[in-house]
């Protein structure tokens, strides 16, 4: 963050270290410890997991019996049909796909034009432009939570989606600093030619820069994604009828009413974790890779 | 000579266009500081010297809310909870991400499954998260008190015991360490391994290797994790919220949980707003802090 700022994001490698000391086939003492004590680090942090999953397949009384049963003995797949009856549960899931869509495009766009700007054009104000950029990367944005509820109430926003989406479309910084990094590393020579032959700015961004910009795209979508799926306090804050709550409000607002059917409550959060979890496996080297950039962006 | 003017005319035209482009294209971005930063931020001035319920005008009180902050022992109860929290939570967040970081740097097989099992709870949606920790605290039949009885210590109270909930708030933070570990280890991968192979030449042994090669070279990297952890650790919110609205005993009340409760709970949007200035100022104090001291142990590679 402090020096070599403003040079292109080098590609981290993130796969295969060691790649070469692999030939040793030997069993390895130290390996074997490792492991071991991977295996129970990894198991306790699956327990949380697990234990979603496993009571959000229980019956009511099974739920307390301690020993804790890992394994349900008749799974109670019907709870699953019984939350969608008690809950506005496909409301919530609709809600949050709205906002969850609408926010990562506005984020992906308004980040994919920034970001060209501050990489690729050149423009008097640009360095002062990107520092601003910087600045606001690091802003706690705990100042601006009461004027800017206090602004969409004026603006008669509450209780609509659209303090949840409409910020995503102005860019988010840490998104546009992504997109500005990767841009940086595409060569010019691919753009000179283009602009040589008149083709306007935004022909260039989204016929030659965009395209080479897969992954870069993909990163900010999936960041994009997790923030507005996870989004908490925004819905809590802007949200107040039953069936304008995104997943994770509905989920808070069931476990405060019907907190003691936890084998139900599970069950909901089963339904409000799924989606991230198919995402991960979907995209997982996009996120690896993207996270990656973000620690290595800063040196 | 008449082309070359021409040439010269045009590439003014190109050089304007892209003066435009540039400007137009940046003008989402400039907006929205405007409109999501400055304006709330110079609003949020005039709030402080405001009292206001949002249903009649707001009243000019001077000091008053800032006199009110000094004076309200709960502000100060939030702050050294969020210090708690942070001071002891991030520390301990990094030292728990780079061990699992350096443990994954090692050539083993299975590396990806751990990594996947490491980073999983992290992208869990807080609330969700929250909802299962309550479980895994419960008193009675909660996974950890079970754990406890089985090597036949007393169950723990946890999230009921006023000593126990801020450290049981830290230990579920751990869980939630993936990306930092990933940071670090895309952080430790980019580190050259002729460095490391040239010092285990010349007899360093592993631990000497980690200090004295790994820990300078992953200095940025630890920086990042410091930085980014701080600011956020200061603003946490959403466990607290959900898992004790502040108790026991304002053990867990964080600061950004007491501005929610002042402004959208009691309604007093110029004392919540002169509270989240406070805070503000506090997180821009320890980044500055942070960036005065980094020169004093973080080690760029372009220094040398």
């Amino acid at each position: 963050m402090k020096t070599n700022i403003s040079e292109p994001l080098r590609a981290p490698a993130v796969t295969e270290p060691g790649a070469s000391r692999r030939s040793s086939r030997r069993v390895n003492l130290g390996h074997l410890l490792l492991h071991i004590c991977l295996i129970v680090l990894g198991l306790s942090f699956l327990v949380p997991l697990l234990w979603v999953l496993v009571t959000s397949l229980k019956t009511a009384g099974q739920v307390f019996v301690v020993p804790v049963e890992w394994l349900p003995r008749t799974p109670q797949w019907s709870n699953y049909r019984e939350i969608f009856e008690i809950l506005p549960l496909t409301a919530f899931i609709r809600n949050s796909a709205i906002v969850t869509v609408l926010g990562t495009l506005g984020s992906v766009l308004s980040a994919t034009l920034v970001g060209y700007s501050l990489a690729r054009l050149r423009w008097p104000g640009r360095d002062a432009v990107f520092a601003l950029l910087i600045a606001t990367l690091m802003l706690p944005g705990v100042v601006t939570l009461i004027p800017t509820f206090i602004l969409f109430r004026s603006l008669g926003w509450l209780d609509t989606f659209l303090p949840l989406v409409v910020p995503s479309w102005f860019g988010g910084a840490f998104y546009i600093f992504l997109m500005r990094q990767f841009m940086q590393g595409i060569p010019y020579e691919l753009e000179e030619a283009a602009r040589i032959d008149g083709a306007s700015s935004i022909r260039i961004l989204f016929q030659i820069i965009a395209p080479l910009c897969g992954p870069a795209i993909a990163t900010v979508a999936i960041f994009s994604f997790l923030a507005h799926y996870n989004d908490f306090l925004g819905p809590l804050l802007y949200l107040s009828t039953n069936e304008k709550f995104t997943l994770p409000l509905g989920l808070f607002w069931y476990q405060g009413r019907y907190g003691n059917s936890w084998h139900l409550v599970m069950a909901a959060s089963t339904v409000a974790i799924a989606p991230v979890i198919v995402l991960f496996f979907a995209a997982q080297r996009y996120f690896i890779r993207g996270i990656a950039m973000t620690g290595l962006a800063g040196r | 000579m008449v082309t070359a003017a021409r040439r010269e005319r045009r590439s003014s035209g190109v050089q304007r266009a892209e003066w435009r482009d540039g400007w137009l294209f940046a003008s989402p971005f400039l907006l929205g500081v405007l409109i999501f930063w400055v304006g709330p931020m110079l609003y949020s001035l005039y709030l402080v010297t405001q009292e206001w319920d949002m249903l009649g005008p707001p009243r000019f009180v001077g000091l008053g809310n800032i006199r009110q902050a000094i004076e309200d022992p709960l502000v100060w109860k939030a702050l050294g909870n969020t210090a708690y929290y942070t001071f002891i939570g991030v520390p301990l967040q990094l030292a728990v991400a780079l061990l699992l970081a350096l443990a994954l740097n090692q050539a083993i097989r299975g590396r990806s499954i751990y990594r996947t099992i490491f980073y999983l709870p992290s992208i869990t949606p807080a609330v969700a998260s929250a909802v299962v920790w309550s479980q895994m605290f419960n008193a009675d039949f909660g996974v950890l008190n079970n754990i406890l009885r089985m090597f036949g210590f007393q169950p723990v109270k946890w999230l009921f015991d006023p000593e126990i909930a801020k450290p049981a708030f830290i230990l579920m933070s751990l869980w939630a360490i993936g990306p930092q570990m990933v940071i670090f280890l895309a952080g430790l991968q980019n580190i050259p391994a002729e460095l490391l192979e040239a010092s285990s030449l010349d007899g360093a042994g592993s631990w000497q290797r980690f200090r004295s090669i790994t820990l300078p070279l992953l200095s940025p990297v630890v920086f990042f994790n410091l930085v980014i952890g701080i600011i956020g650790s200061l603003q946490v919110f959403t466990a607290a919220f959900v898992l004790t609205s502040g108790g026991p005993q304002n053990a867990t009340l964080f600061m950004v949980l007491y501005i929610y409760l002042q402004g959208f709970r009691q309604f007093q949007m110029g004392y919540a707003a002169t509270l989240a200035w406070m805070l503000f100022w506090i997180i821009m104090f320890f980044t500055f802090l942070q960036f005065r001291v980094a020169n004093r142990w973080v080690y760029y590679e372009t220094q040398v």
